[in-house]
This record gives C-alpha cells, sequence and structure tokens, in this order.
C-alpha cells in the first residue's frame, strides 16, 4: 500500500502554498494531487500555476493528478476543466460533468469520492468509462468497501481517505462569507484567515463541523493510522492523507513508518486537538471512534 | 407563448396520492416501502397493491405515476434495488426517477420502454452531467438540484434536450443533494445510504423546565427557550457557536417557494415543477398541489402576481414559517 497527499481543501496564501509543496517533494508520498477543488473563487495559485508546481513535482519522482473541481455550476467551471484535460496529464474527477468531458476526450481519471459509487456494476460502469482508480464515498466502512470490490469485474485501483477533516457536504452558499456577513461574490477571501477553516460547535461546545467555504467539513480528524495493516488486506492499494495547514509532514512521517512497521507507534492525537474519529470505517457514525483492538 | 411546465407532487400514502390526484397535479411521484426510496420512513410509502390502485387512480383521471428509486444500490444488495425497477415496470409506472449510474444501465438495458428521469440526488448540475445520463441511459428528463440560479439553470437547459424539472415549493436542502453525508456523519444514516436524513430514530427532545433541547444521537442540534416553537432537528438547520456567534451557521428552517418567479421559470424552458413533501400528511398535498396548481396555470398570464391566498396557503404548510427562493434568487450572492 502507498501513500498518496490528497488536494488541499483549504485556502493558503500564495507563497505558503508554494512552500508547502516544495518540501512535499521529499515526503514519503507515491501520488501528489494538486489543484483547487472547493471554490471557483480561490486564485491564489492559477491553473497554470499548478501545472508548473505538477512539473517540479513529477521531477521529484511523484505522480501527479489534477484533482478538479467537486461541484461543477457554472459555464466558467467547466470551462476550467477542460484546460485541465487539454494540459495533459491525470486527473481526478469530483463531479459527473467532469466524468463527460475526460470521457469525451478519452483520457484516463481518478473517480473521486463524490461520484457516489457504492456498488460493483456502478463502479464496473465509470471503469468503461476511463476510471482507472476509485475513491470510495467517504462514508462507505471496510465491510463495504470489500463487498463492492468483490461485486466489480473491472480491473482498478482503490484509494482511501485515510486521516484528515472529512468534507462531509458541499453547496452553493459559501458559509465563512455567511459567518462573516458578506455576500458570496464579495467574500473578501475570509477564507485565507482560517488555513484549517472555522469550527462549528455545539451549544455545549462540543466540536461538531468545520466550515471551509462552500464546503462542510467534520471538526475531528477521521484517521485510519489504527486501522492501517487491516487496509492492505482489504485490497486497498493507496491510502489518502489529506493537507492540512500544521503537522501534515509528520502525519505523513507517522503513517510512511507504520506501513513499513506495523509494530511503530504514533500519538496523532496530540496533533489534533478537535480529537480522532474513524467510526465510517468501522459501519459507525462517522463521528464515532472505535478503540483500537 | 412558453408550454406551461407539469406539476409533479409528492405522495408517502395512497390518500396523498389520491388528493395530488384530485387537487390539479400532472404526475405524482412516490416510492416502494424499502431502502431503494430517498423517504423511506416508517408508516410511509407504497405496497405492491397500494401502488397498482395509485396507478389505476392516476391513469384513470389522465395523470402519471413516477417512482423513486432514488438511493444508491448498496454493495451486495444490489438485487433489491434491480427489483424495485422491475416492479415499476411491471406495475406500470410511467417512469423511474434513478440516482445510482449502475442502476440507471440496469433500467436503460433491462426496461428501455420504461422512462428513465434523473434524481435530484443524482446530482447532476451541469449540462455535461445531464447529456452524459442521455446519451449512455437514454435519461429523458433531469431533476436538478437546489443549488443553482436562474441564469444558471437558463444555461444548462439551452445546452440539453434533456427535460428539466426543478423544484418549486418544499423544505429546503442547502446542500448539494446526493454530495451531503452529514447525516450518516452524526447518526451513521444518509440519504445516499439509507434514504434518510436527520433520521427519527435518533431524535430526542429533551425538555427543561421551559426549554427544550433538541438532539440528534446525542449532538446538540439546537435548544428552545420558553415561547419559541420547537423545530425538527435537522442537523444542518441547527443553531451553532461559530467563533463566539450562536446562530444557524449553515442554513435557517425554511422552505423553498417559487411562487413569484413562476413566470421566469416558465419562460426558461422549465419542464416540470416539482413539490418537496412525500413524508408530509395528505393534506399538505392537498393544499399545496391546489395552490401550485392555480399558479401555473395563472404564471403565462402577463398581468401574473401572487395572490395573497396562495401565500397564506403555502406559509401555513412552511417549515419555520419562513419561506425563500433560495439558490434561485441567490440573496447571497
Amino acid at each position: 500500500m502507498q501513500l498518496t497527499l490528497g488536494p488541499n481543501l483549504y485556502f493558503w496564501p500564495r507563497q505558503q502554498v508554494l512552500d508547502f509543496y516544495a518540501d512535499v517533494a521529499s515526503w514519503p508520498v507515491a501520488d501528489v494531487y494538486l489543484g483547487e477543488v472547493v471554490c471557483s473563487r480561490r486564485h491564489e495559485v492559477k491553473t497554470a500555476d499548478w501545472l508548473a508546481l505538477g512539473t517540479e513535482l513529477a521531477q521529484a519522482g511523484k505522480r501527479v493528478i489534477y484533482s478538479t473541481q467537486a461541484l461543477l455550476e457554472s459555464a466558467s467551471d467547466l470551462m476550467g476543466l477542460k484546460r485541465l484535460v487539454e494540459a495533459g496529464g491525470l486527473i481526478e474527477v469530483n463531479d459527473l460533468g467532469a466524468v463527460e468531458i475526460a470521457r469525451k476526450a478519452g483520457i484516463p481519471f481518478v473517480a473521486g469520492a463524490t461520484l457516489n459509487i457504492y456498488n460493483g456494476p456502478t463502479l464496473d460502469w465509470f471503469a468503461a468509462q476511463g476510471a482507472t482508480r476509485w475513491v470510495p464515498p467517504l462514508e462507505a466502512s471496510r465491510e463495504t468497501v470489500t463487498a463492492i470490490l468483490a461485486e466489480k469485474t473491472c480491473a482498478i485501483e482503490t484509494e482511501v481517505f485515510g486521516h484528515g477533516h472529512l468534507p462531509l457536504a458541499f453547496s452553493a452558499r459559501c458559509f465563512t462569507a455567511r459567518h462573516y456577513t458578506l455576500k458570496k461574490d464579495d467574500c473578501q477571501f475570509k477564507c485565507l484567515e482560517h488555513p484549517d477553516g472555522m469550527l462549528v460547535d455545539t451549544r455545549e461546545g462540543q466540536h461538531f463541523l468545520r466550515i471551509n467555504g462552500i464546503q462542510t467539513q467534520s471538526a475531528a480528524c477521521h484517521s485510519l493510522y489504527d486501522d492501517l495493516p487491516q487496509l492492505a488486506a482489504a485490497g486497498i492499494g493507496y491510502l489518502r492523507i489529506s493537507p492540512q495547514a500544521t503537522h501534515c509532514r509528520a502525519v505523513v512521517d507517522a503513517f510512511a513508518a507504520r506501513l513499513t512497521d506495523a509494530s511503530a507507534g504514533s500519538d496523532l492525537a496530540a496533533l489534533h486537538p478537535q480529537g480522532l474519529v474513524n467510526g465510517y470505517w468501522h459501519g459507525k457514525a462517522g463521528i464515532a471512534l472505535q478503540p483500537n483492538e | 407563448m412558453p408550454r406551461k411546465p407539469q406539476l409533479i407532487c409528492p405522495a408517502g400514502s395512497l390518500p396523498a396520492l389520491k388528493a395530488a390526484v384530485d387537487r390539479g397535479a400532472d404526475a405524482v411521484y412516490v416510492g416502494f416501502k424499502n431502502a431503494t426510496n430517498a423517504r423511506n420512513f416508517a408508516g410511509l410509502n407504497f405496497t405492491d397493491q397500494q401502488l397498482a390502485e395509485g396507478i389505476a387512480y392516476a391513469h384513470r383521471h389522465g395523470r402519471e405515476i413516477l417512482i423513486a428509486i432514488n438511493t444508491y444500490a448498496q454493495a451486495g444488495r444490489v438485487a433489491e434495488w434491480r427489483k424495485s425497477v422491475d416492479r415499476a415496470a411491471e406495475i406500470g409506472a410511467d417512469a423511474v426517477i434513478l440516482a445510482d449510474f449502475g442502476l440507471l444501465s440496469y433500467a436503460y438495458q433491462t426496461h428501455p420502454q420504461l422512462r428513465r428521469h434523473l434524481s435530484v440526488q443524482g446530482s447532476a448540475t451541469n449540462f455535461a452531467a445531464i447529456n452524459m445520463a442521455h446519451e449512455c441511459f437514454g435519461v429523458s428528463r433531469a431533476v436538478l438540484p437546489r443549488v443553482l440560479t436562474l441564469p444558471q439553470v437558463e444555461y444548462v437547459i439551452k445546452n440539453t434536450p434533456v427535460e428539466i424539472e426543478v423544484f418549486g415549493f418544499g423544505s429546503l436542502c442547502v446542500m448539494a443533494e446526493g454530495r451531503c453525508i452529514l447525516s450518516s456523519y452524526a447518526t451513521g444514516q444518509s440519504p445516499n445510504t439509507h434514504g434518510v436524513c436527520s433520521p427519527a430514530g435518533f431524535v430526542r427532545w429533551e425538555p427543561e423546565g421551559q426549554r427544550m433541547r433538541t438532539r440528534l444521537n446525542d449532538i446538540l442540534i439546537d435548544q428552545f427557550e420558553a415561547g419559541e416553537p420547537a423545530g425538527y432537528p435537522t442537523l444542518c438547520k441547527g443553531r451553532f457557536e461559530v467563533e463566539g456567534d450562536t446562530y444557524y451557521a449553515l442554513e435557517e428552517p425554511t422552505s423553498l417557494n417559487t411562487l413569484s418567479i413562476l413566470p421566469e421559470l416558465m419562460k426558461i424552458g422549465v419542464s416540470a415543477i416539482k413539490v418537496e413533501g412525500r413524508q408530509r400528511s395528505p393534506a399538505y398535498t392537498a393544499e399545496v398541489t391546489a395552490t401550485l396548481r392555480a399558479a401555473i396555470d395563472a404564471a403565462g398570464d402577463a398581468h401574473y402576481s401572487v395572490k395573497p391566498a396562495w401565500q397564506d396557503a403555502l406559509t401555513k404548510v412552511s417549515e419555520g414559517h419562513q419561506q425563500t427562493l433560495g439558490a434561485y434568487s441567490r440573496p447571497w450572492r
């Protein structure tokens, strides 16, 4: 099983992004996903910059996959995607419209978690359109993923979302702008002030959700660190770590160490003050934490 | 003059179905009593016998019955979803409303004569996605998620041969349908997997003196002071704290109401207007159907205006007694 670094879901200043990926070049990850997947208003890093970053990372030995926006609504959203596809290379599609563009262009793609692949025949259909890898829905349990893999007839790689704040929902509305009572089209790019999103707590102080523009995430960090030994056995080829503003390198190193030595231990909880969860993988509510057996 | 859009109304029971037909729905959408249907609530939905009676009733009045099989087929249980499509074909439904692409493929190959609509849960928000469903599965109509503005809806319509159906009234999802798993994050059950959102089995109403707390799987969704009407704890419509402010962080409890823009929806070529609410009562279906029927029939008139009586009727059945144009006007844009 190999590690991948998922697309950055947050909005960071340009220099922070460039510094981050300069560092990533030396990390123990096989694949790096680049690109903006959340909001079409985020332009600190432009398409040409992403492509240049991709070239550099490829020279450093990484496989680069360009991730595309999760909610394609407007004409310009579709055009932006077409440019990325025409530039060549591997892409991850996170919207059905992107599947159409990829298959018409005849390029292979990674079928993202929001394409809603819950069974074997559906996975087979996406593979027939050109998917060479897929990411199961984030709410899929180990049992579900195993059942889908048993049911499929296509040959395809499987990548599981292994560590990060879970992107749970997408909206037309921007919740960050709403918090500041700003209009979405005049958001003053407030997301830049929240490199890991904004916490949404219950009125009892429970950390519940996390606002990230039009995306709603889990407040806690979903982590399959404790489940690593069983993951490879389940036929999972790739494990995704989702970028975060702090401790990302430490997280990647901890996973890499445990992949080479199953007895390696690391206190990831100390790096995640809003807590760790793994309920989805164990067939429970996503917010649950199944203790290590 | 633009063609009048069809009025598509919800029914969770035979009395609701008959009420919708009686009050002027062009088509009624319903679901089976199982997990294939995104309103899989206890006491709701149709047995085969009830459905046969409902279809006969609708057809006798020249109306259509659409069967929503709009959750995602779960691995290892795909046969249940396929069987539901087979039943819909056998029982004489006018169309099936599907979300799962594998299931659409099955329906297209097995029952080519059975019309296929792409469910809102299919989450197709752009013409590229819709045209793919048309080309691959012969989908003849798509229901748009409630995230697009009017100009965006128009842009989709101009670029697809597929009929476009939009929501005209009912509870509002602020998230893109089919791309929200908040419910399973809190409870383990979501619309995509179980056909439920914020399921009732996880709800706890917790009175404390004059105050009412509402919980979902123990998570505090909202709390209401004396005199405040307590609403169902749909988790995206609770009050939470963000950086010291306590407010409806995602969305207020509110209903979508498009009465004021019906002429625009007609002008841009919307084929059908859908009413949300299969989980609501027959009285709700009757009230909303009659109101929307009258409004759609009047919307082609150059002097169209929203009648206060229509507005009153819809306000009474609105969530939180509040209404919005939602994404169509994008007040937040």
